[in-house]
Protein backbone atom coordinates (compact mmCIF):
# COMPACT_ATOMS: atom_id res chain seq x y z
CA UNK A 1 0.00 0.00 0.00
CA UNK A 2 1.22 3.46 -0.77
CA UNK A 3 0.83 6.28 1.70
CA UNK A 4 -1.23 8.35 -0.72
CA UNK A 5 -3.70 5.49 -1.16
CA UNK A 6 -4.11 5.29 2.56
CA UNK A 7 -4.68 9.04 2.80
CA UNK A 8 -7.46 8.84 0.25
CA UNK A 9 -8.95 5.85 2.01
CA UNK A 10 -8.83 7.59 5.35
CA UNK A 11 -10.82 10.47 3.87
CA UNK A 12 -13.23 8.27 2.00
CA UNK A 13 -13.81 5.44 4.47
CA UNK A 14 -12.54 6.69 7.84
CA UNK A 15 -15.95 7.93 9.00
CA UNK A 16 -17.71 4.77 7.90
CA UNK A 17 -15.17 2.52 9.64
CA UNK A 18 -15.53 4.61 12.78
CA UNK A 19 -19.31 4.22 12.74
CA UNK A 20 -18.98 0.50 12.09
CA UNK A 21 -16.72 0.14 15.13
CA UNK A 22 -18.85 2.44 17.28
CA UNK A 23 -22.00 0.43 16.52
CA UNK A 24 -20.30 -2.66 17.92
CA UNK A 25 -18.05 -1.39 20.68
CA UNK A 26 -20.29 1.48 21.82
CA UNK A 27 -17.29 3.38 23.13
CA UNK A 28 -15.85 6.34 21.20
CA UNK A 29 -12.26 5.91 22.43
CA UNK A 30 -12.13 2.21 21.67
CA UNK A 31 -13.71 2.85 18.27
CA UNK A 32 -11.07 5.50 17.44
CA UNK A 33 -8.31 3.13 18.51
CA UNK A 34 -9.46 0.23 16.35
CA UNK A 35 -9.81 2.48 13.31
CA UNK A 36 -6.26 3.71 13.90
CA UNK A 37 -4.99 0.12 14.27
CA UNK A 38 -6.79 -0.79 11.06
CA UNK A 39 -5.00 1.87 9.01
CA UNK A 40 -1.64 1.04 10.56
CA UNK A 41 -2.21 -2.63 9.69
CA UNK A 42 -3.37 -1.67 6.19
CA UNK A 43 -0.22 0.28 5.38
CA UNK A 44 1.95 -2.63 6.48
CA UNK A 45 -0.03 -5.18 4.55
CA UNK A 46 0.21 -6.15 0.92
CA UNK A 47 -2.84 -8.33 0.91
CA UNK A 48 -5.20 -5.88 -0.80
CA UNK A 49 -6.50 -7.58 -3.91
CA UNK A 50 -7.85 -5.38 -6.68
CA UNK A 51 -10.99 -7.47 -7.00
CA UNK A 52 -12.09 -6.41 -3.53
CA UNK A 53 -13.17 -2.84 -2.78
CA UNK A 54 -11.02 -0.85 -0.34
CA UNK A 55 -14.00 -0.51 1.99
CA UNK A 56 -14.62 -4.25 2.13
CA UNK A 57 -10.95 -4.94 2.65
CA UNK A 58 -10.57 -2.35 5.41
CA UNK A 59 -13.77 -3.52 7.10
CA UNK A 60 -12.34 -7.05 7.15
CA UNK A 61 -9.25 -5.83 8.99
CA UNK A 62 -11.40 -3.74 11.32
CA UNK A 63 -13.55 -6.76 12.29
CA UNK A 64 -10.46 -8.57 13.52
CA UNK A 65 -9.34 -5.53 15.49
CA UNK A 66 -12.77 -5.35 17.15
CA UNK A 67 -12.58 -9.02 18.13
CA UNK A 68 -9.11 -8.39 19.59
CA UNK A 69 -10.55 -5.61 21.75
CA UNK A 70 -13.36 -7.84 22.97
CA UNK A 71 -10.88 -10.54 23.91
CA UNK A 72 -8.44 -8.19 25.61
CA UNK A 73 -11.05 -6.51 27.80
CA UNK A 74 -10.57 -9.19 30.45
CA UNK A 75 -13.24 -11.16 28.71
CA UNK A 76 -11.20 -14.10 27.53
CA UNK A 77 -12.73 -17.51 27.74
CA UNK A 78 -10.55 -19.89 29.70
CA UNK A 79 -10.71 -23.67 29.60
CA UNK A 80 -12.57 -23.80 32.91
CA UNK A 81 -15.34 -21.62 31.49
CA UNK A 82 -16.18 -24.06 28.76
CA UNK A 83 -19.46 -25.85 29.02
CA UNK A 84 -20.31 -29.22 27.62
CA UNK A 85 -23.79 -30.22 26.62
CA UNK A 86 -24.35 -31.92 29.99
CA UNK A 87 -23.20 -28.87 31.95
CA UNK A 88 -25.90 -26.71 30.51
CA UNK A 89 -28.25 -27.01 33.42
CA UNK A 90 -31.36 -25.18 32.37
CA UNK A 91 -33.50 -26.05 35.39
CA UNK A 92 -33.99 -22.39 36.25
CA UNK A 93 -36.00 -21.96 33.04
CA UNK A 94 -38.05 -25.17 32.92
CA UNK A 95 -40.06 -27.38 35.25
CA UNK A 96 -39.45 -31.10 35.72
CA UNK A 97 -41.62 -31.92 32.70
CA UNK A 98 -39.61 -29.64 30.42
CA UNK A 99 -42.30 -26.91 30.28
CA UNK A 100 -41.49 -23.21 30.64
CA UNK A 101 -41.24 -22.17 34.28
CA UNK A 102 -42.10 -18.62 33.22
CA UNK A 103 -44.03 -18.52 30.00
CA UNK A 104 -42.63 -16.28 27.24
CA UNK A 105 -44.84 -13.29 26.39
CA UNK A 106 -45.30 -11.49 23.08
CA UNK A 107 -42.98 -8.57 22.36
CA UNK A 108 -43.42 -5.46 20.29
CA UNK A 109 -40.42 -4.87 18.08
CA UNK A 110 -39.01 -1.46 18.99
CA UNK A 111 -39.11 0.57 15.78
CA UNK A 112 -38.76 4.23 16.70
CA UNK A 113 -35.32 5.65 17.44
CA UNK A 114 -36.33 6.33 21.03
CA UNK A 115 -37.68 2.82 21.59
CA UNK A 116 -34.53 1.34 20.08
CA UNK A 117 -32.40 3.45 22.36
CA UNK A 118 -34.36 2.32 25.41
CA UNK A 119 -34.23 -1.27 24.24
CA UNK A 120 -30.47 -1.13 23.78
CA UNK A 121 -29.98 0.38 27.23
CA UNK A 122 -31.95 -2.49 28.78
CA UNK A 123 -30.05 -5.02 26.67
CA UNK A 124 -26.77 -3.50 27.86
CA UNK A 125 -27.82 -3.81 31.50
CA UNK A 126 -28.87 -7.41 30.88
CA UNK A 127 -25.47 -8.16 29.33
CA UNK A 128 -23.81 -6.70 32.44
CA UNK A 129 -25.72 -9.17 34.61
CA UNK A 130 -24.59 -12.37 32.91
CA UNK A 131 -21.08 -13.87 33.17
CA UNK A 132 -18.54 -12.06 30.97
CA UNK A 133 -17.77 -15.12 28.91
CA UNK A 134 -21.40 -15.51 27.91
CA UNK A 135 -21.80 -11.80 27.22
CA UNK A 136 -18.70 -11.83 25.00
CA UNK A 137 -19.93 -14.76 23.00
CA UNK A 138 -23.39 -13.21 22.60
CA UNK A 139 -21.89 -9.90 21.51
CA UNK A 140 -19.57 -11.53 19.01
CA UNK A 141 -22.30 -13.66 17.50
CA UNK A 142 -25.46 -11.57 17.75
CA UNK A 143 -24.17 -8.01 17.83
CA UNK A 144 -20.97 -8.30 15.85
CA UNK A 145 -22.44 -10.99 13.57
CA UNK A 146 -19.23 -12.99 13.57
CA UNK A 147 -19.58 -16.39 11.92
CA UNK A 148 -19.61 -19.44 14.15
CA UNK A 149 -16.45 -20.85 12.58
CA UNK A 150 -14.63 -17.60 13.20
CA UNK A 151 -15.77 -17.46 16.83
CA UNK A 152 -14.63 -21.03 17.47
CA UNK A 153 -11.28 -20.33 15.83
CA UNK A 154 -10.74 -17.01 17.62
CA UNK A 155 -11.76 -18.30 21.05
CA UNK A 156 -10.42 -21.79 20.53
CA UNK A 157 -13.65 -23.55 21.46
CA UNK A 158 -15.64 -26.30 19.76
CA UNK A 159 -18.93 -25.70 17.95
CA UNK A 160 -20.75 -27.64 20.69
CA UNK A 161 -19.23 -25.35 23.34
CA UNK A 162 -20.36 -22.36 21.33
CA UNK A 163 -23.97 -23.59 20.92
CA UNK A 164 -24.36 -24.44 24.57
CA UNK A 165 -22.95 -21.12 25.71
CA UNK A 166 -24.95 -19.11 23.19
CA UNK A 167 -28.11 -20.96 24.20
CA UNK A 168 -27.48 -20.17 27.82
CA UNK A 169 -26.68 -16.54 27.05
CA UNK A 170 -29.80 -16.07 24.93
CA UNK A 171 -32.03 -17.68 27.56
CA UNK A 172 -30.71 -15.40 30.28
CA UNK A 173 -30.88 -12.28 28.14
CA UNK A 174 -34.39 -13.10 26.96
CA UNK A 175 -35.61 -13.54 30.50
CA UNK A 176 -33.91 -10.35 31.64
CA UNK A 177 -35.40 -8.37 28.75
CA UNK A 178 -38.84 -9.74 29.44
CA UNK A 179 -38.67 -8.59 33.04
CA UNK A 180 -37.07 -5.21 32.42
CA UNK A 181 -38.25 -4.03 29.05
CA UNK A 182 -41.58 -2.28 28.86
CA UNK A 183 -42.39 -3.53 25.37
CA UNK A 184 -43.47 -6.98 26.52
CA UNK A 185 -47.16 -7.68 27.09
CA UNK B 1 -43.39 -35.31 21.50
CA UNK B 2 -40.59 -32.83 22.00
CA UNK B 3 -40.72 -30.73 25.19
CA UNK B 4 -40.20 -26.95 25.44
CA UNK B 5 -36.72 -27.37 26.87
CA UNK B 6 -35.60 -29.34 23.85
CA UNK B 7 -37.47 -27.06 21.45
CA UNK B 8 -35.83 -23.92 22.87
CA UNK B 9 -32.39 -25.47 22.47
CA UNK B 10 -33.10 -26.27 18.84
CA UNK B 11 -34.42 -22.76 18.18
CA UNK B 12 -31.23 -21.25 19.53
CA UNK B 13 -29.04 -23.60 17.51
CA UNK B 14 -31.08 -22.81 14.39
CA UNK B 15 -29.72 -19.26 14.59
CA UNK B 16 -26.21 -20.61 14.16
CA UNK B 17 -26.54 -23.52 11.78
CA UNK B 18 -29.07 -25.35 9.67
CA UNK B 19 -30.97 -28.01 11.58
CA UNK B 20 -31.51 -31.47 10.15
CA UNK B 21 -34.75 -32.14 8.29
CA UNK B 22 -35.97 -34.28 11.16
CA UNK B 23 -35.23 -31.56 13.70
CA UNK B 24 -36.95 -28.93 11.59
CA UNK B 25 -40.09 -31.01 11.16
CA UNK B 26 -40.45 -31.90 14.83
CA UNK B 27 -39.76 -28.29 15.83
CA UNK B 28 -42.41 -27.02 13.42
CA UNK B 29 -44.88 -29.47 14.86
CA UNK B 30 -44.08 -28.36 18.40
CA UNK B 31 -44.42 -24.67 17.47
CA UNK B 32 -47.79 -25.38 15.90
CA UNK B 33 -49.06 -26.67 19.23
CA UNK B 34 -47.17 -24.53 21.74
CA UNK B 35 -47.75 -20.78 21.73
CA UNK B 36 -45.10 -20.11 24.39
CA UNK B 37 -42.38 -21.60 22.25
CA UNK B 38 -43.77 -19.65 19.32
CA UNK B 39 -43.39 -16.50 21.42
CA UNK B 40 -39.87 -17.56 22.27
CA UNK B 41 -39.03 -18.05 18.61
CA UNK B 42 -40.46 -14.62 17.76
CA UNK B 43 -38.48 -13.07 20.60
CA UNK B 44 -35.21 -14.54 19.36
CA UNK B 45 -35.93 -13.12 15.92
CA UNK B 46 -36.96 -9.74 17.36
CA UNK B 47 -33.73 -9.61 19.32
CA UNK B 48 -31.66 -10.23 16.17
CA UNK B 49 -33.62 -7.82 14.00
CA UNK B 50 -33.53 -5.07 16.60
CA UNK B 51 -29.83 -5.39 17.27
CA UNK B 52 -28.93 -5.35 13.60
CA UNK B 53 -31.20 -2.41 12.88
CA UNK B 54 -29.64 -0.46 15.77
CA UNK B 55 -26.15 -1.22 14.41
CA UNK B 56 -27.28 -0.26 10.92
CA UNK B 57 -28.69 3.05 12.15
CA UNK B 58 -25.35 3.95 13.69
CA UNK B 59 -23.43 2.81 10.58
CA UNK B 60 -25.65 4.94 8.34
CA UNK B 61 -25.64 8.04 10.53
CA UNK B 62 -23.49 10.37 8.45
CA UNK B 63 -23.46 12.90 11.28
CA UNK B 64 -21.12 10.61 13.20
CA UNK B 65 -17.59 11.29 12.01
CA UNK B 66 -14.14 10.14 12.96
CA UNK B 67 -12.79 13.07 15.05
CA UNK B 68 -10.33 15.19 13.06
CA UNK B 69 -7.65 14.89 15.79
CA UNK B 70 -7.78 11.13 15.33
CA UNK B 71 -7.44 11.53 11.56
CA UNK B 72 -4.39 13.72 12.06
CA UNK B 73 -2.92 11.20 14.47
CA UNK B 74 -3.46 8.35 12.01
CA UNK B 75 -1.84 10.33 9.18
CA UNK B 76 1.20 11.00 11.39
CA UNK B 77 1.44 7.35 12.38
CA UNK B 78 1.26 5.93 8.90
CA UNK B 79 3.65 8.53 7.49
CA UNK B 80 6.26 7.85 10.17
CA UNK B 81 5.85 4.12 9.63
CA UNK B 82 6.85 4.44 6.02
CA UNK B 83 9.90 6.62 6.60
Amino acid sequence: MTTSNIHDWLNEHGDYLYRFALARLRDTHLAEDVVQDTFVAAIKSNSFAQQSTPRTWLTGILKHKIIDVMRKGGREITASDLMSEEDANMDEFFDAKGHWAEKPLTWDIPDTALEQKQFFAVLQSCLDKIPNKLATLFMMRDIHDTSNEEICKELNITTTNAWVMLYRARMRIRKCLEINWIGST
Amino acid sequence: MMDCKHASKLMSRALDEKLSLRERVSLKFHLFLCKYCLHFSQQLKALRVTISSICKNIEDDINIKLPSETKTRIVKLITSDVE
